[in-house]
């Protein structure tokens, strides 16, 4: 008579053992892919474009708004026009690849935004960026 | 006497709540993170003080006026659906145009941004913004 032996049978359950890993690994790719919004002018609606190119170095980027209501912003606090190229020429100089990003609102008056464009040129920050959301 | 010996305490941290730890902090990353990128329309401004003479023919005004309306060489009036093609036309005639962008100064900004759209569209890489008088 043979000796029949009874087969072990094959352990059904998930190793859970490697999870805390790899949910730490997924953790520490989204706090360094994770920006934080930095700014935030309320109020203020972009213009929509359709030939529009997306900004790669955020650290380059500096930003200007322009409300409605003709009042300019920098980084949130508001700023006279004669005050524009000083600030800019500042952040030109520590960083001559800067690109000034105008959030400007689809309302504000063209007459302005052209002041701060010469303003912008005096401080010799010439790479800019006109902000718009993409045309649905 | 009885004297019974004192159980050593297991000096082991517990790690079995680590997971959950970290899911909860991935949750909130994902809550948290924003992937819109800042996009625009991108332009390089010429220094301060730097004027060119260009010959006439080598340059197509296009004005925009309070309403929106746009008026080319200032004897065409183009409707916006029709500026790109007639920027193209433009530019397959003579590909040393310089297009230059001279809006008035209560001209809302999303008429100026529109034009600029189009005319980036139809290919002009010289574009030129004219103030306002």
């Amino acid at each position: 008579m043979p000796d029949f032996k009874k087969k072990s049978s094959v352990g059904e359950s998930i190793p859970t053992g490697s999870m805390a890993d790899i949910a730490f690994l997924l953790l520490i790719f989204f706090m360094v892919t994770t920006v934080f919004v930095r700014f935030r002018v309320t109020g203020i609606i972009l213009p929509r474009a359709e030939k529009i190119e997306e900004l790669k170095k955020r650290r380059l980027i500096s930003y200007l708004w322009v409300s409605a209501d003709r009042k300019i912003y920098i980084d949130d606090k508001v700023a006279q026009l004669d005050q524009v190229a000083n600030v800019f020429y500042d952040r030109r100089v520590k960083e001559p690849r800067t690109i000034i990003s105008l959030k400007c609102d689809f309302r504000a008056p063209y007459g302005l935004i052209s002041n701060v464009l010469e303003e912008l040129r005096r401080a010799d920050t010439l790479r800019i960026n006109f902000a718009t959301d993409k045309e649905r | 006497m009885h004297l019974n010996r004192r159980e050593k305490a297991d000096p082991e941290i517990p790690t079995s709540s680590m997971a959950d730890i970290a899911f909860l902090l991935i949750v909130f990353f994902l809550v948290t993170t924003t992937m819109n990128q800042d996009k625009g329309i991108g332009m390089q401004l010429p220094p301060a003080g730097e004027s060119k003479k260009i010959q006439k023919k080598n340059i197509c005004n296009i004005w925009i006026n309070q309403a929106g309306a746009i008026l080319i060489n200032l004897e065409e009036e183009v409707p916006l659906a029709q500026l790109r093609g007639n920027i193209e036309a433009r530019i397959a005639a003579n590909d040393k145009v310089i297009i230059s962008l001279k809006a008035d100064a209560e001209t809302s900004y999303e008429s100026f941004i529109s034009v600029l759209d189009k005319v980036k569209l139809a290919g002009a890489d010289k574009i030129s913004l004219a103030s306002p008088e």
